[in-house]
């Protein structure tokens, strides 16, 4: 097959930034070199994590004693539902498009995004839409209270009767950072499928280019349904039209399916990129080829094709029918078994190896050792009769935490370590960073293990207060937050510290295969400029004597004269 | 693990909890299997395996094993395959849902005829921002939810504003109330005690107030509530967001924007907030 019949004009574009490529201005400015772009997504996505964090601590404050004493109710679940918004929508898919536009062309060696305009362009909506976000915060009545879920018709009571009002604007906020997400998946799945380097077929591709095709077709598939369906609610609460009020008679159900259609899929669609950093990282750091490579690979789009069906296993007690209970129990139980593939692919990839356990690799297995547990408690919640006592009880919440921070989060920390020489051209301090692990582990599992048992009491999520009995599992779970809150005080002076004045870095520090370890740290802006490598293997055959690309030497030579 | 994870819920209080805890204890003891076979593996390679300092070898070239991956495919499909099962079986056995039929919101509430034979009711469960109210068949509205003992009861939930959720940890059964439709319901409780009625899904501002009791007797300790609370009065009933809303407009109204409380329920029986409960 032939992968580079794209528009070589992308190759001979002079550089985007007038003023020289090395210019610290070019990442306040509308650039469209992909690596310039990743970057931004990245430090505005890490600036959000921050303030999502401190906004957890606020509800973790209120929550450490049982009686609703720090806030007036109202103010907490302003609080709890601007976290939720805060470290989706303006952290993690933020974080995880920035990796993906740093990483996807140099990985398959491309010059650059198929789109650049585009995706500048989707960038510069994600500053829009966290100004209109944050904004919510200072008009009368204050922000969205109404959860991150914002099911009608809590979310469209509108108390105030303002026109202008938070959750008018957290809708506006969160329309638009869909449209951006699609910008930027019709530009990912383009160039992956477009712009690969010669020789790269499907199952030459390293598994995160893989991942990232499979969760980018998720977005393209699920986000119009959400978009579509916050649009809807935008209409109902605003110009009082009633798909989902019954006066009018809609049905508040309807925006549940909307909702859910693209919630359950995006935390796939977050999951999935960070299963393909396990998968580049764990052959790294054990010295040892990536096992069952195309199992691996496939497993990605066994996820995706499920995750589409899985959905109403959100409303198991909304009323649902018992046959689409049970129907959706199946198909949710089924995705057990291509993550378990993935899973012990990785165990199986460390079994035998030469493992290094620096920081990416520990970011790597602690995520691990946290997904085994986050798996178990998802296949608990998909059985009906679980979930419908632990559904919307603090379980729910321990067990997607564990997910979303204690898996994605840190994977996304392990590749931050792991590429962060490729892209900076300096090293970081392992010191700093082993800290930053081990206090960021002791946070999480404190603030999330004891929850489980919160939520198997039956102490439900989102309230401002509680019986005593659930007092012990608030209590530690509020100081794993603040621990949490001060791990990232030696992440952010490492982050800072190391790219200020590092140690330079050589083209390939952890002796990685990939293409872009085959360019210099950091990678020019047309990355491999004409001579686009011709790949012969995929980038595991570590220890296994088989050539990654033609003339390796070449671009080994190459890459350390550039540097 | 799996006997241990029984003492991690509250306790058993309707027919249904048995099931949901032996499924839950079953869940665990293969849960615990599995995360300790992987991580234990992990634990191994990490004593044994690890690289010494200058040692930059590469591992064993390994690259893949069909069998064991096809084995890892096929093990977990059966196993979950098989939890599915059980868990439709004991829908099954439960069949808690009647049915959900949609109304206006000005009409009356449609009456909804069961198919599965109960022992008492219907008793009107009504959901408000932020109370509760029983209606039992003969007229007496209360603010606790008394019950029979080893009765199979039916519920019509009704909310008369956004979605709330009828959550008894006891029980372990929870079911949204869907503002334009009427959910029948049945359960039987096996205990008796004072339990949490919970609202588990998120309803707004005094959301965390919205909780009353449980409460579970004999059958002839039931018969006499029901008895001498006809002949009472109305007169307020629970309704714990309407003090702090009281007190926030005191203080000023300062806060974040909510709707107002609904005034509290009429009822003959006002119940006691503060009373100790079992789960």
């Amino acid at each position: 097959m032939t992968t580079t019949n794209y528009d070589q004009r992308l190759v001979k574009t002079k550089n985007p930034y007038p003023r020289g490529p090395n210019d610290w201005k070019r990442f306040f400015s509308f650039n469209t070199d992909a690596k310039v772009i990743g970057i931004q997504y990245i430090v505005t996505s890490l600036f959000f994590l921050l303030f999502g964090g401190l906004l957890g601590m606020l509800v973790r404050g209120e929550l450490i004693t049982p009686p609703s004493d720090l806030f007036d109710p109202t103010v907490y679940n302003g609080l709890y539902t601007m976290h939720g918004t805060v470290m989706l929508f303006l952290f993690l898919f933020p974080m995880l498009s920035g990796l993906t536009n740093l990483l996807v062309p140099p990985m398959i060696g491309a010059p650059d995004m198929a789109f650049p305009k585009l995706n500048a362009l989707a960038f510069w909506l994600v500053p829009v839409f966290s100004i209109i976000l944050l904004l919510s915060f200072f008009v009368p009545g204050g922000p969205a209270s109404s959860g991150w879920w914002s099911y009608p018709p809590i979310s469209i009571q509108n108390p105030l009767g303002k026109l202008i009002n938070g959750e008018m604007l957290w809708i506006t906020a969160i329309s638009l950072s869909g449209v951006s997400s699609i910008m930027g998946a019709v530009n990912f799945v383009t160039t992956i499928i477009r712009m690969r380097a010669p020789g790269m077929g499907f199952f030459k591709m390293p598994i995160f280019i893989w991942t990232v095709l499979a969760a980018q077709l998720l977005q393209l598939l699920g986000l119009p349904a959400l978009t579509g369906g916050a649009i809807m609610l935008f209409f109902d609460l605003t110009f009082g039209t009633s798909f989902f009020r019954i006066e009018g008679g809609g049905d508040p159900v309807l925006f549940q399916h909307f909702f859910w259609f693209y919630s359950h899929p995006a935390v796939y669609v977050m999951v999935l990129p960070v299963f393909g950093i396990f998968s580049e990282l764990f052959p790294v750091y054990s010295r040892k080829p990536l096992f069952g490579y195309k199992f691996v690979a496939v497993a990605s789009f066994g996820i995706t094709i499920l995750s589409l069906v899985v959905w109403v296993h959100h409303m198991f007690y909304t009323g649902t029918p018992l046959w689409m209970r049970n129907l959706f129990m199946f198909t949710t139980m089924l995705i057990a078994v291509p993550t378990g593939v993935k899973v012990f692919a990785w165990i199986a990839t460390l079994w035998g190896g030469n493992i290094r356990l620096s920081t990416p690799m520990l970011f790597c297995l602690g995520g691990l050792f946290n997904f085994i547990f986050g798996g178990i408690t998802g296949v608990m919640l998909a059985t009906v009769p679980v979930d419908i006592h632990v559904g919307n009880t603090y379980f729910v919440v321990a067990h997607f935490h564990y997910i979303i921070f204690n898996t994605i989060a840190f994977g996304i920390f392990a590749g931050i370590y792991h590429w962060f020489p490729k892209f900076t051209g300096r090293m970081f301090y392992e010191g700093l960073g082993k800290v930053h692990f081990a206090l960021t582990f002791i946070g999480a599992t404190l603030n999330w293990l004891p929850l489980h048992w919160a939520g198997l009491l039956g102490m439900p999520r989102r309230v401002a207060s509680y019986d005593p009995e659930f007092a012990i599992w608030n209590v530690i779970a509020s100081i794993g937050a603040f621990i949490l809150g001060v791990a990232s005080i030696p992440f952010i002076l490492n982050m800072v510290s190391s790219w200020v004045r590092g140690k330079s870095a050589p083209p390939n520090p952890w002796k990685a295969i990939g293409l872009e370890w085959l360019l210099p740290s950091p990678p020019p802006h047309e990355n491999f400029e004409e001579d686009i490598p011709t790949v012969l293997n995929e980038p595991y055959c570590y220890g296994l004597d088989k050539p990654f690309v033609q003339d390796e030497q070449f671009y080994i030579d190459k890459s350390y004269k550039r540097h | 693990m799996g006997y241990w994870s029984y003492s991690w819920l509250p306790t058993q209080a309707s027919e249904a909890a048995h099931y949901v805890d032996n499924l839950f204890a079953f869940e665990t003891s293969i849960g615990t299997f599995i995360f300790l076979g992987c991580t234990g593996t992990m634990a191994w390679i990490l004593l044994f395996n690890r690289a010494s300092k200058y040692d930059e070898s590469n591992g064993q070239p390994i690259e893949g094993n069909v069998k064991l991956e096809v084995i890892w495919t096929i093990l977990p499909l059966i196993l979950v395959l098989a939890i599915a099962t059980y868990a439709t079986k004991v829908n099954y056995k439960l069949e808690n849902l009647g049915s959900k039929i949609k109304y206006n919101f000005d009409q009356e509430v449609p009456f909804v005829e069961e198919k599965k034979v109960f022992d008492f009711g219907p008793i009107d469960v009504i959901s408000r921002q932020w109370n509760w109210e029983f209606i039992y068949p003969n007229g007496i509205h209360s603010s606790e939810l008394h019950l029979p003992i080893n009765k199979r009861i039916n519920f019509r939930l009704i909310t008369e504003d956004v979605i709330h959720s009828f959550y008894v940890p006891a029980f372990r059964l929870k079911q949204d109330i869907i503002p334009g439709s009427v959910i029948t319901y049945s359960l039987t409780p096996t205990k008796k005690g004072v339990f949490r009625l919970r609202d588990a899904m998120f309803s707004g501002a005094y959301f965390s107030q919205n909780q009353t009791n449980v409460i579970v007797e004999s059958e002839e300790v039931f018969n006499k509530w029901i008895n001498d609370t006809v002949k009472k009065e109305l007169q307020n009933g629970l309704n714990p967001a309407g003090r702090l809303y009281d007190k926030r407009l005191k203080n000023g109204n300062r806060g974040w924007a909510t709707v107002e409380p609904a005034p509290a329920p009429k009822v003959q029986d006002k119940g006691f907030e503060e009373r100790p409960h079992d789960g």
